[in-house]
């Protein structure tokens, strides 16, 4: 029971960071029709700068400026890369976030070289905040539950309580029609594009610490963020919560209680073979759940994919 | 569903929905759909070109770049098969080209039916092990085109590449599976102990599948192929099913992806998770952008391009992916045609015989841009050197020249050089652009 509770604080944890990052992709997604293949790199550069920052200035200066210069640099991207690739169509688009994504790889490696930086938890969050029978909780895990639902209860009050928050969900559906009553909708766009990156930005920020701040971040959670917008369903900001939160989950789970494959099959009668060594399905009776922890969400991607093509969330018509 | 409800549903409908099409006006795209007539003389001067390469270059390691770049073609044009003439972005297609090419190690390493076997046929054993796959994929995957597609591919390529360090049986783990290729029947007393004869093994196998996927590029299926990409509201209501068309193509296309696997297999005789995962898939959208999606020729073009690239660059410098990044991304934004398209621009000047019109002002404008491009390349070098080299090593060499780069004089010389070259470029552009307008006029008329 304890140890449930563990993993229930710990699958929350990544299931929030992946939502700080799906909320700005899908956001953008349903605004565009673009997925910004970026996105997670931009989760990196939050990172980075942070640390770059907080040498100078400490931690929590690096939290409240790193993020904006993300934002300014995503807004950049949108005006004068997207914008100008837009002219060709959707999948060029799609081509030009995913070089953008392998150029600031290279630019990151370029100007911080290949090893993982020295970002560290502040010593003001480096204490244990409780422990549940053993097991200790660190504080900069509730911190970075508070920071991410926090930013949750904002966006969500932006965009259905306030006027740009209307006038956001306006152009998501009439864009032209808001664009007749006179509002400057591509300062729109590139106003979603920045907030949404410097979201990401924010994410890379808290996350850095401690999932390590090394050039391979991007691809490490990069693919996992477009697999949850898919499974939520494209374009469904409560779609990317629900799944963040499933997948985040779902694999802390899987990598905390070792389940074998063999126990599963042998639970329903089949009996493991005698010549294993020479099966051609050995591997199929040696995996356990941490083993396929980390390509779960691909298989749930795949599976919603196959039984329901839009998404848990997503409108039938995408 | 009605295309009304499909616009009001469409969550993007500030900026309409483009798509790369095709232009009537090009005699290539003119061709009446179904036609197998095909322009023989390019074919016959490349069979040519490829039996005589391994005379003019006789050298072993530039066999084996030549072997590179043969199979980065078929793969780039079996990729291009989707995206080009298909329409479907894969962020995924290496697994196909890697299953196959893990098929035929297997094949290689099953020596009762192995030594049976002439080697020139194991391409095939990759080639329908990636169609198996494609077929499996293709089922569920092309249902639709555009992001959905592009998402699957490439969730079920981190899926499989995945799947390398869990499946051992077949993938071998982490050292990947290795076999020997000379354990084959003897093909006509070849026994593919060299490079030279792996080299023709190739050669052989990329003219068949070119040619072939030239060919599939005619029938109706090509040809609806494209008429899907561009508008597939409207093939529909000519009574073709998108999704089996596309499937169709997919399903092809994973075919020669798996050819070009199974030729990597006879090559390097090693394959691993390497084959698989999105890096490869990463490069092979590369090489086919970077050559031009809208031209069969495109990914030759760019396969040739890419791999001497990656060859002598790589030898020059570390930051070479830096330089193919940057590259990749501008040719995006500022040439989404590509080298091929590059190179067809030129097609009208020709016909109207004004291409010596252009020479002067290409000269006047490019020669300097390239030494400024040069000359920011040498000054990115520098800004790495001084920022990663080991404390103490000051030396460092650029285009030849050794200096020291924690001195002040070699920047002001690149900083130099960029900004001048770059300016006079500037200055000359509006002298192109005018003389390049000329060119494509005819005389006597406007356009």
């Amino acid at each position: 029971m304890d140890l449930i509770l563990v993993n229930l604080i710990d699958g929350l944890v990544t299931g929030l960071l992946l939502f700080m990052l799906s909320a700005g992709l899908t956001l953008i997604f349903s605004m565009m029709g673009v997925l910004n293949f970026a996105h997670a790199s931009f989760y990196m550069l939050g990172a980075y700068f942070a640390y770059q920052i907080s040498l100078a200035l400490g931690f929590w200066m690096g939290l409240l400026i790193a993020p904006l210069i993300v934002g300014v640099m995503g807004a950049g991207v949108e005006r004068y890369g997207l914008r100008r690739v837009h002219q060709y169509g959707h999948v060029p688009e799609l081509i030009f976030t995913f070089g953008l994504a392998l150029l600031i790889e290279e630019l990151v490696q370029f100007i911080w070289g290949k090893n993982q930086m020295a970002y560290s938890v502040p010593d003001v969050l480096n204490f244990t905040a409780f422990a549940i029978s053993g097991n200790s909780i660190p504080a900069y895990k509730i911190f970075m539950i508070f920071i991410s639902i926090a930013i949750f209860i904002g966006l969500l009050y932006v965009l259905t309580k306030t006027r740009v928050g209307m006038i956001i969900q306006a152009a998501l559906s009439y864009p032209r029609t808001v664009e007749a009553l006179g509002h400057n909708v591509p300062l729109i766009f590139m106003g979603v594009f920045g907030v949404g990156t410097a979201l990401a930005g924010v994410a890379g920020v808290i996350a850095g610490p401690v999932l390590g701040t090394f050039p391979g971040m991007a691809f490490v959670l990069g693919s996992i963020v477009f697999v949850t917008i898919v499974i939520g369903g494209l374009g469904s900001l409560w779609g990317a919560l629900v799944a963040s939160l499933l997948i985040g989950w779902i694999t802390t789970f899987a990598k905390s209680y070792n389940i074998a494959m063999s126990d599963i099959l042998n639970g329903i009668g089949i009996v493991t073979p005698t010549d294993l060594e020479d099966n051609i399905f050995r591997d199929l009776w040696t995996v356990t759940s941490p083993q396929i922890a980390d390509i779960l969400p691909y298989i749930l991607m795949v599976l919603i994919l196959i039984f329901r093509p839009y998404g848990l969330f997503g409108k039938r018509a995408a | 569903m009605s295309q009304i409800e499909q616009a009001k549903n469409e969550p993007k409908g500030a900026r309409p929905k483009e798509q790369i099409t095709t232009d009537p006006s090009d005699a290539a795209q003119r061709m009446r759909a179904g036609s197998m007539i095909i322009p023989v003389t390019p074919w016959v001067i490349a069979a040519v070109l490829l039996v005589l390469m391994p005379f003019i270059f006789t050298d072993n390691s530039a066999i084996t770049i030549m072997n590179q770049m043969s199979i980065t073609i078929i793969f780039a044009l079996a990729y291009n098969m989707l995206l080009g003439q298909g329409g479907m972005l894969s962020f995924g297609h290496a697994v196909y080209a890697g299953v196959g090419g893990f098929f035929c190690m297997h094949v290689m390493n099953w020596s009762d039916f192995f030594a049976g076997l002439p080697l020139p046929l194991l391409p095939l054993f990759g080639g329908l092990a990636g169609m198996s796959l494609a077929l499996v994929v293709g089922s569920f995957s092309t249902r639709s085109a555009g992001t959905v597609f592009a998402m699957i591919s490439l969730g079920i390529g981190e899926l499989i590449a995945a799947c390398s360090v869990i499946i051992v049986a077949f993938f071998g783990g982490e050292e990947g599976v290795s076999g020997n290729r000379t354990y084959a029947q003897p093909f006509f007393g070849v026994e593919f102990l060299q490079q030279i004869d792996v080299y023709y093994l190739i050669a052989f196998w990329l003219i068949l599948s070119a040619l072939l996927m030239y060919l599939f590029s005619r029938t109706p299926v090509g040809r609806m192929a494209n008429a899907v990409r561009d508008n597939p509201e409207r093939a529909e209501f000519l009574g073709y099913s998108a999704r089996w068309v596309r499937y169709y193509s997919f399903v092809a296309s994973g075919f020669f992806a798996g050819i070009a696997g199974g030729l990597f297999a006879i090559n390097y005789e090693i394959l691993t998770e390497e084959n698989l995962n999105t890096a490869s898939s990463g490069v092979i959208l590369l090489v086919t952008f970077l050559g031009g999606v809208g031209f069969f020729f495109g990914p030759i073009i760019g396969a040739i391009a890419f791999t001497l690239l990656q060859t002598v660059l790589s030898l020059q410098t570390e930051l070479w992916a830096f330089y193919a990044g940057v590259l990749f991304v501008a040719t995006v934004m500022f040439f989404p045609g590509g080298l091929a398209g590059l190179l067809m621009m030129h097609v009208p000047v020709f016909r109207l015989g004004k291409a010596r019109l252009l020479i002067i002002p290409y000269l006047k404008t490019l020669l300097p841009a390239a030494i400024g491009l040069l000359g920011l390349a040498g000054l990115v070098e520098l800004v790495f050197h001084y920022r990663h080299a080991a404390t103490g090593d000051n030396e460092m060499t650029v285009f030849w020249t050794t200096f020291d780069s924690h001195n002040i004089l070699p920047w002001v010389v690149l900083i130099a050089i960029a900004g001048i070259g770059l300016g006079i470029a500037k200055k000359t552009a509006p002298s192109l652009l005018e003389a390049w307008n000329e060119a494509t006029t005819p005389d006597g008329g406007t356009r």
